[in-house]
């Protein structure tokens, strides 16, 4: 195993993809002559060369939706949208097309389509590129919806996702590119839709996922200090949602905190909480909490902008009320 | 053409025509549920079209997609199952008037989203190109989708990409109940494609065989690398926009005008008087058509609703 960063680990998954199956492509604003706007795509344009690596105009429901078609006809197109926050514009062809033509259809037309993207705040972007809208994409029957927080599951979900006969938005975070972490090599494949505990613990169950659990995986280390054991679960995968050991570790523990960066109104943590209590009522000893972003739009200025995005003390803070 | 071909074209009109009038009967006694938007008037365009196309180009239409439906090789009995919303609608009844696909006659809908469909016009067509499969992608749409970002997103990346797509604009019109006149600012709307640098011309919709003629040759040079055209073919729809349309915008003269002006009637006139078929004959192919229409309302009645299990089937392929 190598340790690499969350880049290379992308990277990989998309270029070994792509050399084991000639019907993968990439296609999204500056992924080729650039070598994309994270440097992601880096390379595969001298490598796989202009029909397999194709750059197109600042069209998103062109991309999104050139993207539908092809897929249509069998082709695994690997869309870019270069922030989340550009997502909006193509919001018709993600929501209204890629999420039910298999249904609508009667199930005639299969979508293998990725959508890779990127998210999240604290990169003093401003409001309207700093946004963590994930629970908006997984709101929609159809979709799935992606979000890794560790290199190796970002290697192992993008090729899950590249495989995937639905549609899947793939979401990363600005912020965790440079995260290293160990990654295995060649064919590792992580299943969608399963979540996973990545730190064991006994006194409180942390529900989270991207940029957070880095943020809950510091948070807990405090903890631990303490003499608090928290038990991180992270999802992974927001639809279709693997509730199996949330619920597992929350009948150990009787107690949880869900971390999202996204606001809270109708998010992550509204949905997780509101099914722990649904499927282990029985077993609470203490109200979810949730941690989330600050209810406005984020500003600019550094000071602001970090105010309004969790951090560990905002997590630590909230394990103390639930315990 | 053989005989055979043209008196087969003019089934497929008569079908669409009787179909809809149908259809909209059943719409007012309650048994088609949502909207429902008719082809009456506009048969020659996607018969004209679909006629000059080969089994490997494919289609792709709006939200008036019951003709295009028809002429793509959907059994009425299917179009009609589906108009009912019944298991044995081509859509296994999940899709409903505006969502008639056959992937395996390669007709991928009937969307119903004005416009957005051409993105994914362009996304059939690169399947071809990345393949290097001679192929044309031919798009349909009514004059009120050539106002929307879409259009013109597609139309560009057509062009920069130099896809096999014929660009097919139904100027009907109107857009709902809204004149070109009133919601586009170039009313010769062939010339939005000129914005493009994409060869492009009108054609008389009415008129099956001039329709035909000009796709013809226009699939041929698209297949054979021309990149992207794009067709105005000028119609009307002799139906309000959809069946609860009050008709306030048109005056029924403007309306009886372009009725006399019948697509239907003017093939029927082309093969009398060319001498292609008889008016006997012609009767004839009028009651086979009326006879597969009646058959599918039956059909349809008397078929199945889809299972209470369809609910959850088919919104993913992998659980």
């Amino acid at each position: 195993m190598a340790r690499i960063t969350m880049r290379e680990a992308i990277s990989q998954a998309l270029w070994e993809e792509m050399e084991r199956d000639p019907d993968v492509f990439i296609m999204g604003q500056e992924v080729g002559v650039w070598g994309g706007t994270y440097a992601v795509t880096k390379g595969f344009y001298d490598h796989f060369g202009p029909r397999r690596v194709r750059d197109t105009p600042i069209s998103e429901s062109a991309i999104v939706g050139a993207a539908i078609g092809s897929a249509l006809t069998g082709l695994r197109p690997v869309a870019e949208l270069m922030t989340i926050n550009f997502a909006f514009v193509a919001m018709d062809h993600i929501v209204n097309e890629a999420a039910k033509i298999h249904y609508m259809f009667g199930g005639q037309m299969v979508l293998p389509l990725v959508i890779r993207t990127v998210g999240g705040g604290g990169r003093q972007l401003g409001a309207t590129h700093s946004q963590t809208p994930d629970a908006i994409f997984a709101h929609f029957p159809g979709l799935k919806v992606v979000s890794p927080g560790t290199p190796a599951d970002a290697k192992g979900l993008l090729k899950a996702a590249i495989r995937s006969q639905d549609p899947v938005m793939f979401i990363e975070h600005a912020t965790l590119y440079q995260m290293r972490g160990e990654v295995p090599e060649g064919d590792y494949v992580v299943p969608i839709g399963k979540s996973i505990v990545q730190r064991p613990g006994r006194d409180v169950t942390i529900v989270t996922y991207s940029k957070m659990l880095e943020v809950s995986l510091k948070a807990a280390d405090k903890l631990s200090q303490e003499g608090i054991e928290a038990e991180i679960v992270d999802l992974r995968t927001l639809r279709p949602l693997g509730m199996e050991p949330v619920i597992e570790s929350f009948k150990k523990t009787n107690r949880a905190v869900v971390v999202e960066e996204g606001w809270p109104s109708y998010g992550i943590g509204a949905e997780i909480s509101s099914r722990i209590y649904e499927q282990a009522f029985d077993y609470v000893d203490a109200p979810v909490k949730r941690v989330a972003q600050k209810e406005v739009p984020l500003p600019y200025n550094r000071t602001l902008e970090q105010m309004a995005i969790p951090n560990a003390e905002d997590i630590i803070a909230a394990v103390k009320e639930v315990l | 053409m053989e005989k055979t071909e043209y008196l087969d074209l003019y089934h497929q009109m008569v079908v669409i025509r009787r179909l809809e009038e149908s259809a909209a009967e059943l719409y007012q006694s309650g048994k088609i549920g949502g909207f429902l938007h008719l082809y009456v008037g506009q048969e020659a365009v996607s018969t004209g079209l679909i006629s000059a196309r080969r089994p490997e180009d494919r289609v792709i239409t709006a939200y008036r997609d019951h003709g295009v439906a028809i002429n793509v090789g959907i059994s009425a009995n299917q179009v009609m199952a589906e108009l009912l919303g019944k298991a044995t609608g081509i859509s296994k009844g999940k899709g409903g008037s505006m969502h008639m696909a056959d992937v395996t006659k390669n007709f991928w809908g009937g969307h119903a989203i004005v416009g957005a469909h051409l993105p994914l016009a362009a996304g059939l067509a690169l399947g071809d190109a990345y393949r290097d499969q001679k192929a044309v992608t031919i798009c349909m749409f009514g004059d009120g989708a050539t106002n929307i970002g879409f259009f013109h997103e597609a139309l560009n990346l057509s062009k920069v990409w130099n896809l096999p797509v014929v660009w097919v604009c139904e100027n009907n019109k109107y857009g709902m109940g809204t004149t070109i006149d009133r919601a586009s600012a170039v009313s010769e709307i062939r010339r939005k494609a000129d914005g493009y640098e994409m060869k492009n011309q009108v054609v008389d919709g009415m008129d099956l065989l001039a329709v035909r003629e000009t796709a013809l040759q226009v699939f041929d040079e698209v297949r054979n690398g021309s990149g992207p055209q794009f067709l105005e073919i000028e119609t009307y729809r002799f139906r309000g926009h959809s069946m609860g349309d009050p008709e306030r915008y048109r005056q029924q003269e403007e309306v009886k005008q372009w009725q006399e002006n019948d697509p239907i009637g003017i093939y029927h006139q082309h093969l009398i008087k060319d001498g292609i078929a008889t008016e006997e004959e012609l009767q004839q192919v009028v009651k086979d058509a009326e006879a597969v229409v009646k058959a599918s309302v039956a059909f349809a009645e008397s078929s199945p609703e889809p299972a209470p299990e369809e609910l959850f089937t088919d919104i993913y392929m992998e659980e």
